[in-house]
Order: structure tokens, then sequence, then C-alpha cells
């Protein structure tokens, strides 16, 4: 998907990239959309109305998961939204009750290695495919296409039954392993991602790629030392969501993963409050807060790349 | 990973001979660090082969392990060349697609055209095998044998083994697949009812490992002349022959004391007796378009399936529609120039967007039970969300316009700050409305550049599986069709008839796959067809 924003004509910058406007953008004494006449409220003050409306919606549901996880009693029942007293007993019970500590560290290693291994061997076939023309180039492209329409766990039945003959012969590779998961994941990733990248590559010059070759770098300095770190904004978008994506997965990983130290955050706290729901709220809370924190970090730490990458094609698995 | 190859700046530019310009790189040009890493990768790739091999060999799997030496040769063919460059990029990404989607994907369509499935999961000689195995009664006079369950390898895996042992002589002997063999009496341990507890050489699984393997348990038996020696329970066997045999001749099975005929009725994979009933045991067969055409015909499938159909569809749209509505309206409210705090806002309100999906949905469920939930608590209301089908989709769209309208918002306020500024200044100068600018300029304009993003985001909400599963299960169930509630979406639908508590339906869940695979397509086509012709437009 090529860049499908409307080129400005503007000398003002446009800054779609970094999603936030100086606030002199515009020249004040235009006439300006809804600005006809009226006072501060009539301008401004509802727009601070309606946004607090828009966040008390937004945020009350975390609020009530953070009140939850802190609320002593810990049921469903007694969890108000406002925290009625604090307390860490559902944590402690979270860590001596179930096998929280590996669902995490499954959970990391699954989403951060797949999340960073797809990445990569996507950008290697976008490379290829802008960079390169060579027979079977059509083809391969068009046929991306067409599988990325097929979703992985659509084909879930067969990918059990391939699983199980590979657990017979590697078990380490096989059911209630992380690494049955990854390797799975990173089956998907071309169909997803090649696109997006391939569409951000064909922006950039071909002539910073064909100087360097004239000097005597070989293909793989030009990838490594031009390309890939021209494209970071593309890659930090096309890791993040590929990364909440696994930390998110349920349908494969529920099949996969059975064995309770074995098993991944959205697989385990499901099976928390999958049976026993009133009582098991509050230690499902406490989970949910500590896994919600290294994601919502992440984005923190790349919300600047995150709007620029979600305008030119990226949709949140 | 930028940082091993990065430096440009060994060997390469000293090399006499300067190519033409605008070439390929030369042949063979290759830096030390590069070397050292491709060494050191494909010495990786070899040792995983060589492990991958093990066990594939010691199984007798000729085809696997043609399979991992053709694509090791295929992997240092194309790295040690120095030609080849696309397919170096390409080959990672390719092989994982090919085994881990591509082959999936195919063979999952194959199998919409079999009835594969519980009752029909191997071949015919498997269900033959089955048949006749289940049919085992005891032989007149002979042992009641004390049964250990033992293994030689590991508890969890390893081949089992039958530790036999005479109730009243001790005599001991070791069945195997192979048949009987007698076991030295040396070392061997036995408890009071006289089962072997200790035996040189065999690891004796405890009541709960035998427990664990009862799916290999039920298979096994010891071939004797006279039929084979079964278990019954964990604690005891008998040498028993089957009562019920296949037939050659006729293509059945008989039952050798009552004398029925069960005729193998190849087109649906079951033996089938003269009055039309059939055996449990099945086979897998091939029946065509059968599953396609059970889907659109069947009244009770037909039905609900059409049903959901439409509510998968509406389910994307409206989802689409109402994130889209709202991101919208708090993007064009939140982009006002003299408005204080706007980074605040934004950073507060992606939130939603940022917190683990799964979580979200399961905390979103529960807010909305009956009886605890903090939506009936806060509003005093007693509305059994999740009971009626209109509530339970109502409760699934407002959670999707949580989950989804910071996403918006954020790609809408990226999209109008990329509007140029002069457009809205001259269609005030030209006397147009707020409004009416916004319908005419501003809204196309969005429109366009965000068309490709909704038919993405439409897509991925067609399939959205844990929204659903997560949030409502698919229910509320109609009383007479267990399988397919009123939010089901199809792909939870197929779910439950792959791995469902009502049994196995892998041919028939494969059918509806591959209906879904086809809705997204044509949506996915048409929908990228129309944003071209829009961006033409403009």
């Amino acid at each position: 998907m090529s860049e499908i924003i409307p080129p400005s004509e503007t000398s003002e910058p446009i800054p779609i990239r970094t999603g936030t406007v100086p606030p002199d953008d515009q020249p004040r004494d235009v006439v300006r959309l809804g600005s006809a006449k009226g006072g501060w409220w009539r301008q401004v003050g509802w727009r601070h109305l309606v946004a607090w409306v828009a966040l008390f919606f937004g945020l009350f549901p975390i609020l009530f998961l953070i009140s939850a996880a802190f609320n002593p009693l810990g049921t469903l029942s007694t969890s108000q939204l406002i925290p009625t007293g604090a307390s860490l007993e559902n944590f402690s019970r979270l860590f001596a009750n179930t096998e929280y500590v590996n669902w995490y560290w499954n959970t990391l290693l699954i989403a951060l290695l797949a999340g960073a291994l797809s990445m990569f061997i996507s950008a290697c076939a976008a490379y290829a495919y802008s960079r390169f023309r060579f027979r079977g180039r059509r083809l391969g492209l068009l046929s991306l296409l067409l599988i990325q329409m097929f979703p992985q766990f659509l084909a879930i039945v067969t990918l059990y039954l391939m699983f199980s003959t590979i657990s017979d012969y590697y078990p380490r590779i096989g059911f209630n392993t992380p690494w049955s998961l990854i390797i799975l994941y990173l089956g998907g990733a071309l169909g997803v991602n090649t696109w997006l990248m391939k569409g951000f590559l064909d922006t950039i010059p071909k002539d910073l790629d064909e100087s360097a070759r004239v000097d005597g770098a070989t293909h793989a300095q030009i990838f490594f030392g031009i390309i890939l770190p021209l494209i970071t904004p593309i890659l930090a978008v096309t890791g993040l969501l590929g990364f909440i994506a696994y930390v998110n997965e349920f349908l494969i990983a529920n099949v996969f993963l059975t064995d309770p130290s074995s098993k991944t955050l959205a697989v385990g706290l499901w099976g928390l409050v999958a049976g026993e729901r009133n009582n098991n709220f509050g230690v499902f809370a406490a989970g949910s807060v500590l896994a919600a924190i290294p994601i919502v970090l992440l984005f923190q730490v790349l919300q600047r790349y995150i709007v620029g990458g979600l305008t030119t094609g990226a949709v949140k698995g | 990973m930028a940082q091993t190859q990065a430096p440009v700046e060994a060997g390469a530019p000293e090399r006499p001979g300067a190519q033409p310009p605008g070439r390929r790189a030369r042949p063979g040009s290759t830096t030390t660090t590069g070397l050292i890493v491709k060494i050191v990768l494909l010495g990786l790739v070899l040792a995983i082969a060589i492990f991958a091999a093990f066990p594939l060999i010691e199984q007798g799997q000729w085809l696997g392990l043609a399979l991992v030496v053709v694509v090791t040769a295929l992997l240092f063919w194309i790295y040690l060349s120095p030609r080849r460059i696309p397919a170096k990029y390409l080959i990672p990404g390719t092989l994982f697609l090919l085994a881990f989607q591509v082959f999936p994907v195919l063979y999952t369509m194959s199998t919409a055209f079999t009835n594969f499935g519980d009752a029909h999961r191997g071949s015919k000689e498997d269900a033959i095998r089955a048949i006749e195995g289940a049919s085992i009664t005891k032989v007149e006079g002979s042992t009641d044998y004390r049964l250990a369950i033992a293994t030689q390898g590991d508890p969890a895996t390893g081949d089992i083994v039958f530790l036999l042992s005479d109730p009243e002589t001790r005599a001991s002997q070791v069945g195997t697949t192979d048949g009987l063999e007698p076991l030295p009496a040396d070392g061997l341990q036995f408890s009071p009812e006289n089962n072997i507890t200790e035996a040189p050489g065999y690891t004796i699984l405890s009541i709960g490992a035998a427990g664990a393997r009862e799916e290999d348990l039920a298979e096994f038996s010891v071939p004797t002349a006279d039929g084979a020696i079964v278990a019954a329970g964990l604690t005891r066997a008998f040498e028993g022959a089957p009562q019920r045999a296949y037939d050659e001749a006729c293509d059945c099975i008989k039952d050798a004391e009552t004398g029925q005929t069960w005729t193998a009725d190849g087109g649906e994979g079951f033996f089938v007796d003269a009055n039309g009933d059939n055996l449990a045991q099945g086979w897998q067969v091939n029946v065509g378009l059968r599953n396609f055409v059970d889907v659109v015909t069947d009244p009770l499938i037909a039905k609900y399936f059409f049903r959901t159909l439409v509510w998968n569809l509406a389910f994307a749209a409206i989802t689409v529609a109402i994130t889209f509505a709202l991101g919208l309206l708090v993007a064009i409210v939140l982009n006002h120039e003299r408005l204080k705090g706007q980074r605040i806002y934004r950073s507060l309100l992606i939130l939603p967007y940022a917190m683990p999906a799964f979580a979200m949905l399961l905390l979103w469920r529960d807010m909305f039970n009956t009886d605890f939930g903090l939506i009936n608590r806060l509003f005093n209301l007693e509305v059994n969300w999740f009971g009626e089908p209109l509530t339970a989709m109502a409760a699934v769209l407002l959670v999707q316009l949580w989950m989804g309208y910071p996403y918006m918002f954020l790609v809408c306020t990226g999209a109008l700050q990329s509007i140029p500024g002069d457009l809205k200044e001259a269609a005030s100068v030209d006397g147009a409305k707020p409004a009416y600018a916004f319908r005419t300029i501003i809204f196309p304009l969005l429109l366009v550049a965000l068309a490709p993003l909704m038919i993405a985001s439409f897509a991925f909400n067609f399939n959205n599986f844990n929204a659903i599963y997560m949030v409502s299960e698919g229910g509320p169930f109609p009383p007479d069709n267990p399988q397919i509630g009123a939010t089901d979406i199809l792909i939870t639908y197929t779910y439950r008839l792959a791995f469902g508590a009502q049994g196995a339906q892998y041919g028939f869940a494969a059918a509806v796959s591959v209906f879904i695979f086809l809705i997204v397509a044509v949506i996915s086509i048409v929908g990228f067809r129309r944003t071209r012709a829009l961006e033409e437009v403009n």
C-alpha cells in the first residue's frame, strides 16, 4: 500500500508522521472553521467537555481494572470503580496460586522473539521485492496478497495435526513449548508485513543504494547499513504491532499450550476466570495490570512512530 | 543485527578493476564479517539439519528425511553462491510461509472435501482394526493375567509393554506388539496381588502415569495364536479373540456370535447393516462437495449459517462504522489550535489501544456480568446481557467501540492534520459554512486517505475471534442448535465445530473456513478496487 495521504502544496510543515501540531501552526488572523464569533466556551471550552467525556469512556474500564487489582476482597461483586481499600492480597495470591511468572516469561519470550524475527524476515523479503527484479517476482507478490487473505488460524485443525506429529519427533519444538508458537507465528509474518514494508521501501530513492554499490558496497552492506536504518519507523511499527498481536494471540496458543507452566498470559488469565468468575476476579485483575505494563511502556516509547505507521496501512492485530 | 555488518569499510573498495557503474555487485565481493556471519549461520543450519535427521532415520521416515536434505541443500545452494541475491533475502520467510501457512491452508482446503472428524479419523484399515479390537472377548479357559504396564523408555512417551504374571504361579512374561516372551524371574518383585512391581530394565508406570496414556493403551494389544492379550483396566489382562472380523470377500464385518453383518459403504465411510445402522467407528472418505452443500441446504445448519453470516458482516461493518464515527468526532473536536492540553488528552485517549486486548475483553465480559457486573451495579440495572441475542450483540459492539475508537482517533488525527490548511481557508473565504466545508471538502479527503485502513479493519474484525469468544463465547444459544449462538461469527463457529464439546467435525469446519476465505477475499478485492477508483477521482 503506498502513501495515500494527498501531497500538500503548502509551505507549512505537515506533521503527519509525528501526530502533533505546534500550537502556532496556522496564522491567527484568518477566518477559521467554526470560529466565526463567540467566546471561549463556544470555541474551546466545549471541546474540553467532549474530551473529558471521551476520556471517561476510555479510562473507566482501566480504572476499574486497577481498582479491582488492589481490592482487598478480590471478588467481582465487591470491586468498585473507585478503590475502597488497598492491599496487595490479589498479587500475592496470583504469585502463590498460579504459575504467573512462567506465563509472563513465556509471553515475553514468544512475543519479543516472534515480533523481532517476523519484522526482520519481512524486511528482508520487502528488500528483495523492492530492489531486485527477478523471475517470479510478480507471482510472489500477488501470491502474498492472496495468502494474506487466508488467516493462519483458519487452518488451526491442520496446524494441530502437524504439530502432533512434530511433537512426536521433536518434543522440544512441539506442544507446550514456546518454540512451537514462535516458528508457527513466523509462518504468518510475510503475508502480513511484506506489502506494507515494500511500499515504504519503494519511497526510499534507489540512488542511495546505487551510489553505495558503485562505491563497492555489497548487497548485505547496503541492506544492513543503509536500508534498515532508513526504514526504522516502519520497522518500529510492524515490530510493535507484531509484539502486541502475539501477546494477544489466544486461539492457537490455547490449543497448543495445555500444560499450566507453558501457558501464555492470555491463555493463563483466561483459564483463571473461565470457570470461577467471581472469586478469581481480583487475581485476574492483578495479573492483567502487570501484563499491561510492558505493552503500555513500549507504546509510549514508540508513540512518535505509531501515527505515521498506522496511516501507511498497519492494522493492529 | 545492524551492527554486525553495518560499517561499509572492509575489503571491497580496494579491489582492482572497477565495475561499470550501475551494474550488480561483482560476484564474490564479500566482507570478512559477512563471511564469518555466513559460515556461522550455515553451520547452524547444518547442525539443526543433523539433529532433525536423527529421529527421522530412527523411525524410518524417509520422506521427512528427504525433505530435510532438500531444504538444507537448497539453503547451501543459495547462500554459497555469489549470485541468487534476491533468493538470499526471500528464502527465510518463504520457508516459514510454505511450512506453516501455505501447506496448512491447502491441506485444510483438501480436508473440506472429506468427512474427516470424530469417527472418521483414519484409514479403512485403522477402522477395521479398531472394530475388531473393540469386539475382543475372553477366550474360553485362558489365563487371567495380572498386569503391570511398563516401558523401556520415557514413562510419558516410551513404547508400552505389558509385564504379565500368572496369578497363582507367578510365571512371568513380557508382551510387546510383536508377541509374548518369557521374562526371567531374576530381580522380579511382586505385589500381594501377584502383580509385578519391579523388573530389571523396565520402568513400571504408576496408576496415574498409566492413566495418562489411556489412548496408547486402548490401541495396545499383544498378538497371540488365538487372538490377542488386552488390558482389562490397569492391573489385569486377558487373552481374547475378536467377536467381529473383517471378511474381504464380502467387504463386510461379521459378528461371529450373532451372525450379523455390516457392509462397507465407501461413500459414507461406515460399515452399515441391513437396517441402515452403522458401526461407530468409520474411516475418512472423500465426500466431494457435500460439506459445502450441507452448509447451504441442510435446513438446521443453513438457517443458522445465514443468520451468522449476516451478523458477521454486520458485526464487522458496524464495528468499523462506530469506531470511525467516534474516533473522527473526537479527532475533530480535539484538533483545534487553541485547545490546551492536546498532548495529554491524546496520550490518555490511546490508552485503551495500548492495553492488552485479551485482558480488557475478559474485563468487559465480567463488567457485563448479570449478578456482580459493574455495568448493572453502576446503572442499577438487572439486564442479563448475554442471555438475550439483542443485548448480547449490543454488549459485544460496545466492547468493540471501546477497543477500536482510539485507533480510529489516531489515524483520523493523522489524516486531518495532513489536509492542507489553505483548503479550509479557501472554503471559509468563499463563504462556506463549517459544516458544509466539512461535508464537501474535508470528509471526502479523509475517506480517500482512510478507506484502505477501514477495509483492512473490516477484514480484521470479520475474523475477530477474541472479540466474540472472550466476551460472549458466541452465546446465547438457540434451544434447537447448541453449535451456533446468536453472537457467533463464522470463525468462532468453525472453532466450535473443530474443537467444541460436540465432537470434532474437521471436514465440515474446513468447508466453513473456505467460505470465510472466499468472503474475505471478495471483500478485499472489491474494496481495494473501489479505493483505487476513489483515489483516481481525486
